[in-house]
């Protein structure tokens, strides 16, 4: 049990995804500008990183790691989260329109998310079992969602602000995120990390 | 034409100031010039080989299906370049980690394939790709010679060719990743002040400062919703 409260706190608070591994950054700078849209960013990413990372241990488990093809991972494992991507989208749309209404528009954008491969590949890298995997990835999915949403905080504030002009735009989100991960560091030290 | 594309990908186009794609790995391996030379170097190859591809194969691949073609050729390059840098460079490998594999999902290369590979013949695809792989390169060793110099105080080079105590006193945060977003936000800001400059002597109206541009990207929904 305190292991697996000590990879959440490890996930969500002193290795952030986003603040201290740069994994998913560019959905942390592009959804960010509303906290709604963060929201429901978030939601899709710890839904579809949860189901990823249980798939993608499945495929390295009894179809890869068998027939020596570990060398390939990186090829299996886009394709299987492409395909499961697609995948989640229809069902979602055929059987929780609701949720499909709310989450839908980010769905596609989850493919091409780093942080989704990068759980796949950390995982695979450590060679950790399935409960801890899928653990993993569900509490780096949300230390993912937690970035964003308080990040969506700032920028709405932000958006008031009246930066100079050249630091319009992206350069003021980004040093606004370079000030949060700072804050993000006070946490270094909490836990003795097992990832 | 291939010489006009090549110089566009390499400035006016600059996947990293321009167009702020691919910020993860701008973001995570430019701790060190070195670091941020191999993967922009690695990026480059896997650039090149498949726009190369894409744009050979552009028709054959039919189009309802081209998204997971493109993503087969990319990470089979990007699986190449991961084996080979096991074997011939460790230490770089070892310092760069899962952002080797990570440049299947860099939104620069699927971004260029759909963009332009699909659309042009094989020379001025090379081109492109050779063009946007050296502008990612060059910002990639723009930001990490900054971090270096301020964070650690020295410039190395492949080990041998060292510049060291170029600064007196280490900014130890330029190097934590904190330092990292902040450094890349006040290049990003310089970039648009020296456009405006530009722009301003030429008597040219200024450019508006860059946001999240994937307008020339149709990969996901969110670009279509940035272009509208």
């Amino acid at each position: 049990m305190s292991y697996y409260l000590m990879i959440l706190v490890g996930a969500v608070l002193v290795n952030n995804f986003v603040l201290s591994r740069f994994l998913g950054c560019c959905p942390f700078l592009g959804v960010s500008k509303k906290t709604e849209t963060a929201l429901g960013m978030s939601g899709a990413v710890v839904f579809v990183m949860t189901v990823a990372a249980a798939v993608t241990w499945c495929v390295d488990r009894w179809l890869l790691a068998p027939h020596g093809l570990g060398y390939i991972h990186t090829l299996a494992f886009i394709l299987v989260i492409a395909a499961l991507v697609q995948f989640i989208d229809i069902a979602m749309k055929r059987f929780l329109p609701a949720l499909h209404g709310a989450l839908g528009i980010f769905l596609p954008l989850i493919t091409t998310n780093c942080a989704v491969l990068g759980a796949a590949e950390i995982n695979y890298k450590q060679g950790s079992g399935f409960c801890e995997s899928v653990f993993f990835s569900f509490a780096a999915a949300l230390g993912f969602g937690f970035a964003l949403l308080v990040f969506s905080g700032l920028r709405e504030r932000l958006a008031h602000a009246n930066p100079p002009a050249c630091f319009r735009g992206v350069a003021v989100a980004l040093v606004a995120g370079g000030l949060l991960s700072l804050a993000f560091m006070g946490f270094s030290g909490l836990v003795k990390l097992p990832y | 034409m291939v010489l006009k594309v090549f110089w566009q990908g390499l400035f006016r186009n600059n996947p990293t100031f321009r167009l702020v794609l691919g910020l993860c790995p701008t973001l995570a391996v430019t701790t060190s010039l070195e670091n941020g030379l191999g993967m922009g170097l690695a990026a480059t190859f896997v650039l090149c080989c498949s726009n190369g591809l894409v744009s050979a194969l552009r028709k054959v691949i039919p189009s309802a299906v081209r998204i997971p073609c493109y993503i087969v050729i990319i990470a089979t390059f990007v699986t190449a370049v991961d084996l080979l840098m096991q074997a011939y460079l460790p230490a770089l490998s070892a310092s760069l980690g899962i952002f080797i594999p990570l440049i299947v999902v860099n939104c620069i290369i699927l971004g260029r394939a759909e963009a332009f590979a699909s659309r042009n013949g094989v020379i001025a695809s090379l081109a492109d790709g050779l063009g946007s792989g050296l502008g990612f390169t060059l910002a990639l060793a723009l930001v990490a010679s900054v971090r270096e110099i301020v964070g650690a105080g020295s410039l190395t080079v492949w080990g041998d060719l060292a510049f060291k105590n170029l600064n007196p006193g280490p900014a130890t945060l330029a190097i934590l990743p904190a330092g990292g977003f902040i450094v890349l936000g006040l290049l990003l800001a310089l970039m648009n002040h020296l456009a405006a400059w530009k722009a301003r002597r030429q008597g040219a109206p200024a450019p508006l400062p860059v946001s999240m541009d994937c307008r020339h990207c149709t990969l996901c929904g969110h670009g279509k919703e940035v272009a509208k």
